[in-house]
Protein backbone atom coordinates (compact mmCIF):
# COMPACT_ATOMS: atom_id res chain seq x y z
CA UNK A 1 0.00 0.00 0.00
CA UNK A 2 1.38 3.57 -0.90
CA UNK A 3 2.35 5.51 2.29
CA UNK A 4 -0.97 8.05 2.79
CA UNK A 5 -0.65 11.73 1.71
CA UNK A 6 -1.90 14.48 3.91
CA UNK A 7 -4.96 15.74 2.67
CA UNK A 8 -4.14 19.16 0.82
CA UNK A 9 -4.60 22.76 1.95
CA UNK A 10 -8.38 23.65 2.23
CA UNK A 11 -9.48 24.84 -1.30
CA UNK A 12 -9.61 28.44 -2.48
CA UNK A 13 -13.52 28.94 -1.07
CA UNK A 14 -13.17 33.00 -2.24
CA UNK A 15 -12.86 33.86 -5.19
CA UNK A 16 -9.95 36.66 -6.95
CA UNK A 17 -12.85 39.54 -7.30
CA UNK A 18 -14.17 39.29 -3.79
CA UNK A 19 -12.63 42.62 -2.98
CA UNK A 20 -13.68 44.31 -5.89
CA UNK A 21 -17.16 43.53 -5.19
CA UNK A 22 -16.63 44.80 -1.69
CA UNK A 23 -14.98 47.94 -2.00
CA UNK A 24 -18.04 48.07 -4.67
CA UNK A 25 -20.25 47.68 -2.21
CA UNK A 26 -19.14 50.26 0.16
CA UNK A 27 -19.27 52.90 -2.52
CA UNK A 28 -22.93 51.83 -2.35
CA UNK A 29 -22.74 49.73 -5.29
CA UNK A 30 -26.24 47.92 -4.35
CA UNK A 31 -26.08 45.55 -6.93
CA UNK A 32 -22.38 44.58 -5.98
CA UNK A 33 -23.44 43.33 -2.41
CA UNK A 34 -26.60 41.38 -3.98
CA UNK A 35 -23.54 39.64 -6.06
CA UNK A 36 -22.06 38.66 -2.67
CA UNK A 37 -25.08 37.43 -0.98
CA UNK A 38 -25.64 35.67 -4.06
CA UNK A 39 -22.67 33.92 -4.08
CA UNK A 40 -22.77 33.20 -0.47
CA UNK A 41 -26.42 32.56 0.63
CA UNK A 42 -26.44 28.68 0.48
CA UNK A 43 -22.82 28.38 2.55
CA UNK A 44 -24.49 30.44 4.92
CA UNK A 45 -27.56 29.03 5.57
CA UNK A 46 -25.72 25.64 5.17
CA UNK A 47 -23.76 27.10 8.17
CA UNK A 48 -26.95 28.82 10.36
CA UNK A 49 -28.91 25.43 9.59
CA UNK A 50 -25.79 23.32 11.03
CA UNK A 51 -25.77 25.18 13.72
CA UNK A 52 -29.13 25.89 15.01
CA UNK A 53 -30.50 22.60 13.99
CA UNK A 54 -33.53 24.37 13.37
CA UNK A 55 -35.06 25.81 9.97
CA UNK A 56 -36.75 28.85 10.84
CA UNK A 57 -33.47 29.54 13.21
CA UNK A 58 -32.12 28.70 10.19
CA UNK A 59 -33.60 31.45 7.96
CA UNK A 60 -33.51 34.07 10.59
CA UNK A 61 -29.78 33.79 11.28
CA UNK A 62 -28.99 34.11 8.12
CA UNK A 63 -31.22 36.96 7.11
CA UNK A 64 -29.90 38.95 9.91
CA UNK A 65 -26.62 37.79 9.24
CA UNK A 66 -26.34 39.49 5.51
CA UNK A 67 -28.45 42.60 7.31
CA UNK A 68 -26.17 43.07 9.60
CA UNK A 69 -23.02 42.64 7.18
CA UNK A 70 -24.33 45.56 4.94
CA UNK A 71 -24.98 47.74 8.21
CA UNK A 72 -21.33 47.26 9.06
CA UNK A 73 -19.73 47.34 5.87
CA UNK A 74 -18.02 50.87 6.69
CA UNK A 75 -16.48 49.08 9.86
CA UNK A 76 -14.96 46.21 7.20
CA UNK A 77 -11.34 46.94 7.12
CA UNK A 78 -10.32 44.28 5.06
CA UNK A 79 -7.26 42.97 6.90
CA UNK A 80 -9.67 39.40 6.99
CA UNK A 81 -11.12 38.05 3.66
CA UNK A 82 -14.99 39.52 3.51
CA UNK A 83 -15.95 35.32 3.75
CA UNK A 84 -14.42 35.40 6.75
CA UNK A 85 -15.48 38.00 8.34
CA UNK A 86 -19.34 36.81 7.28
CA UNK A 87 -18.82 34.29 8.69
CA UNK A 88 -18.25 35.15 12.41
CA UNK A 89 -21.23 37.39 11.94
CA UNK A 90 -23.61 34.31 11.02
CA UNK A 91 -21.90 32.61 13.51
CA UNK A 92 -22.42 34.78 15.87
CA UNK A 93 -26.36 34.96 14.63
CA UNK A 94 -26.68 31.60 14.91
CA UNK A 95 -25.30 31.24 18.42
CA UNK A 96 -27.94 33.50 19.74
CA UNK A 97 -30.96 31.65 17.87
CA UNK A 98 -29.29 28.40 19.87
CA UNK A 99 -28.89 29.41 23.13
CA UNK A 100 -32.43 31.12 23.09
CA UNK A 101 -33.61 27.56 22.30
CA UNK A 102 -31.28 25.63 24.82
CA UNK A 103 -30.21 27.77 27.32
CA UNK A 104 -28.87 25.29 29.31
CA UNK A 105 -27.04 23.61 26.99
CA UNK A 106 -24.25 25.95 24.75
CA UNK A 107 -21.88 26.90 26.14
CA UNK A 108 -18.66 26.85 24.34
CA UNK A 109 -15.88 28.22 26.41
CA UNK A 110 -16.66 25.87 29.22
CA UNK A 111 -14.16 23.17 29.34
CA UNK A 112 -16.09 19.71 27.59
CA UNK A 113 -14.65 16.17 28.10
CA UNK A 114 -12.55 15.71 25.09
CA UNK A 115 -11.80 12.36 26.23
CA UNK A 116 -8.65 10.46 26.06
CA UNK A 117 -8.26 9.84 22.61
CA UNK A 118 -7.39 6.06 22.38
CA UNK A 119 -6.93 4.11 18.95
CA UNK A 120 -10.72 3.86 17.46
CA UNK A 121 -12.12 0.26 17.54
CA UNK A 122 -13.93 0.28 14.47
CA UNK A 123 -11.02 0.10 11.81
CA UNK A 124 -12.10 -0.74 8.09
CA UNK A 125 -11.23 0.70 4.41
CA UNK A 126 -13.58 2.60 3.16
CA UNK A 127 -12.80 1.57 -0.71
CA UNK A 128 -11.89 3.80 -3.73
CA UNK A 129 -14.15 6.06 -3.85
CA UNK A 130 -16.92 6.78 -0.77
CA UNK A 131 -18.50 9.65 -2.41
CA UNK A 132 -19.86 8.03 -5.38
CA UNK A 133 -21.48 5.70 -3.60
CA UNK A 134 -24.57 7.80 -2.87
CA UNK A 135 -26.03 10.18 -5.04
CA UNK A 136 -25.56 14.43 -4.27
CA UNK A 137 -28.60 13.81 -2.26
CA UNK A 138 -28.86 10.76 -0.52
CA UNK A 139 -24.84 12.50 0.64
CA UNK A 140 -26.18 15.23 1.50
CA UNK A 141 -28.46 14.23 3.82
CA UNK A 142 -26.03 11.48 5.04
CA UNK A 143 -23.86 14.45 6.15
CA UNK A 144 -25.92 16.65 7.63
CA UNK A 145 -27.57 13.73 9.44
CA UNK A 146 -24.05 12.76 11.10
CA UNK A 147 -23.35 16.27 11.97
CA UNK A 148 -26.57 16.84 13.68
CA UNK A 149 -25.47 13.97 16.45
CA UNK A 150 -22.28 15.83 17.52
CA UNK A 151 -22.73 17.92 20.53
CA UNK A 152 -22.88 21.90 19.82
CA UNK A 153 -18.69 22.34 21.18
CA UNK A 154 -17.35 19.75 18.13
CA UNK A 155 -20.24 19.98 15.36
CA UNK A 156 -19.50 24.14 15.66
CA UNK A 157 -15.75 24.24 15.23
CA UNK A 158 -15.74 20.94 12.94
CA UNK A 159 -18.02 23.19 10.88
CA UNK A 160 -15.74 26.22 10.97
CA UNK A 161 -12.64 24.46 10.58
CA UNK A 162 -13.45 21.62 8.13
CA UNK A 163 -16.70 23.17 6.09
CA UNK A 164 -16.06 26.70 6.35
CA UNK A 165 -12.50 26.06 5.91
CA UNK A 166 -11.27 28.96 8.73
CA UNK A 167 -7.98 28.52 10.13
CA UNK A 168 -7.60 27.26 13.65
CA UNK A 169 -6.69 30.90 14.78
CA UNK A 170 -9.43 32.57 12.78
CA UNK A 171 -12.29 29.96 14.29
CA UNK A 172 -10.32 30.51 17.90
CA UNK A 173 -11.66 34.00 17.44
CA UNK A 174 -14.77 33.92 16.15
CA UNK A 175 -15.62 31.66 19.16
CA UNK A 176 -13.78 33.12 21.91
CA UNK A 177 -11.94 29.80 21.91
CA UNK A 178 -8.27 29.10 22.82
CA UNK A 179 -6.20 27.69 20.05
CA UNK A 180 -5.41 24.01 22.37
CA UNK A 181 -9.46 24.07 22.85
CA UNK A 182 -9.97 24.67 19.55
CA UNK A 183 -7.62 21.88 18.37
CA UNK A 184 -8.45 19.62 21.13
CA UNK A 185 -12.33 19.66 19.66
CA UNK A 186 -11.68 19.45 16.30
CA UNK A 187 -9.42 16.14 16.51
CA UNK A 188 -12.34 14.88 18.19
CA UNK A 189 -15.17 15.84 16.21
CA UNK A 190 -13.33 14.28 13.21
CA UNK A 191 -12.94 11.17 14.90
CA UNK A 192 -16.43 11.62 15.93
CA UNK A 193 -17.33 11.94 12.38
CA UNK A 194 -15.18 9.47 11.34
CA UNK A 195 -16.56 6.87 13.01
CA UNK A 196 -20.23 7.31 12.27
CA UNK A 197 -19.72 7.75 8.80
CA UNK A 198 -17.87 4.32 8.99
CA UNK A 199 -22.06 2.64 8.77
CA UNK A 200 -21.98 4.11 5.36
CA UNK A 201 -18.84 3.85 3.88
CA UNK A 202 -17.20 0.35 4.79
CA UNK A 203 -15.67 -1.42 2.32
CA UNK A 204 -17.14 -4.20 3.46
CA UNK A 205 -20.84 -2.71 2.09
CA UNK A 206 -19.41 -2.77 -1.14
CA UNK A 207 -18.27 -6.15 -1.71
CA UNK B 1 5.95 6.45 18.28
CA UNK B 2 3.34 4.48 19.12
CA UNK B 3 -0.46 4.38 17.82
CA UNK B 4 -2.11 6.63 20.70
CA UNK B 5 0.64 9.28 19.53
CA UNK B 6 -0.56 8.92 16.31
CA UNK B 7 -4.29 9.54 16.93
CA UNK B 8 -2.59 12.56 18.97
CA UNK B 9 -1.21 13.92 16.48
CA UNK B 10 -3.48 13.01 13.79
CA UNK B 11 -5.22 16.39 13.23
CA UNK B 12 -1.73 18.04 13.48
CA UNK B 13 -0.44 15.79 10.24
CA UNK B 14 -3.60 15.93 8.82
CA UNK B 15 -3.00 19.51 8.54
CA UNK B 16 0.27 19.58 7.80
CA UNK B 17 1.16 21.24 10.68
CA UNK B 18 4.22 18.87 11.96
CA UNK B 19 7.88 19.52 11.82
CA UNK B 20 9.79 16.88 9.50
CA UNK B 21 11.08 14.85 12.09
CA UNK B 22 7.62 14.54 14.00
CA UNK B 23 6.24 13.62 10.19
CA UNK B 24 8.83 11.07 9.26
CA UNK B 25 8.31 9.38 12.41
CA UNK B 26 4.63 9.40 12.09
CA UNK B 27 5.25 8.18 8.33
CA UNK B 28 7.61 5.12 9.85
CA UNK B 29 4.88 4.08 11.57
CA UNK B 30 2.20 4.43 9.51
CA UNK B 31 4.42 1.76 6.87
CA UNK B 32 3.90 -1.07 9.11
CA UNK B 33 0.77 -0.64 11.14
CA UNK B 34 -2.31 -1.21 8.81
CA UNK B 35 -4.76 -0.10 11.52
CA UNK B 36 -3.35 3.28 12.28
CA UNK B 37 -3.28 3.70 8.18
CA UNK B 38 -6.53 3.13 7.60
CA UNK B 39 -7.49 5.78 10.74
CA UNK B 40 -5.62 8.22 9.56
CA UNK B 41 -6.72 7.33 5.91
CA UNK B 42 -10.63 7.40 6.51
CA UNK B 43 -10.42 10.23 8.54
CA UNK B 44 -8.65 12.55 5.93
CA UNK B 45 -11.58 11.39 3.59
CA UNK B 46 -14.09 12.24 6.49
CA UNK B 47 -12.89 15.67 6.46
CA UNK B 48 -12.39 15.83 2.33
CA UNK B 49 -16.04 14.87 1.81
CA UNK B 50 -17.28 17.41 4.37
CA UNK B 51 -14.91 20.22 2.85
CA UNK B 52 -16.04 18.94 -0.89
CA UNK B 53 -19.66 18.60 -0.05
CA UNK B 54 -21.44 21.27 -1.85
CA UNK B 55 -24.52 22.96 -0.18
CA UNK B 56 -27.92 22.23 -1.42
CA UNK B 57 -29.66 25.21 -2.91
CA UNK B 58 -31.98 27.66 -0.78
CA UNK B 59 -35.32 26.35 -0.75
CA UNK B 60 -37.52 28.91 -2.65
CA UNK B 61 -39.40 30.64 0.39
CA UNK B 62 -36.28 31.11 1.98
CA UNK B 63 -34.56 32.55 -0.87
CA UNK B 64 -38.06 34.74 -1.72
CA UNK B 65 -37.64 36.04 1.77
CA UNK B 66 -34.12 37.02 1.71
CA UNK B 67 -33.91 38.85 -1.30
CA UNK B 68 -37.50 40.95 0.52
CA UNK B 69 -35.68 41.72 3.43
CA UNK B 70 -32.75 42.69 1.61
CA UNK B 71 -34.78 44.85 -1.25
CA UNK B 72 -36.31 46.45 2.06
CA UNK B 73 -33.17 47.59 3.79
CA UNK B 74 -30.25 47.63 0.79
CA UNK B 75 -33.13 50.13 -1.59
CA UNK B 76 -33.58 52.40 1.84
CA UNK B 77 -30.09 53.87 2.60
CA UNK B 78 -27.01 53.44 1.79
CA UNK B 79 -24.70 51.02 3.92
Amino acid sequence: MNPIQPHPLPSQVVKDDEPVLVAAAKAGDVSAFETLVGRYERKIFRLTQNITQNREDAEDAMQEAFLKAYEHLGEFQGNSRFYTWLVRIAVNQALMKLRRRRPNQVSLDEEVDTGQETMPREVEDWGPSPEERYGQTELSRILSGVIAELEPPFRIVFQLRDIEELSTEETAEALGLSIPAVKSRLLRARLKLRQKLNRYFRGSENS
Amino acid sequence: MNCKNIIKELSNYLDEGLDSSLKASIEKHLEHCEDCRIVVDTTRQTIQIFCNSEPAPLPDDTRIRLRDALKNRLRRTPA
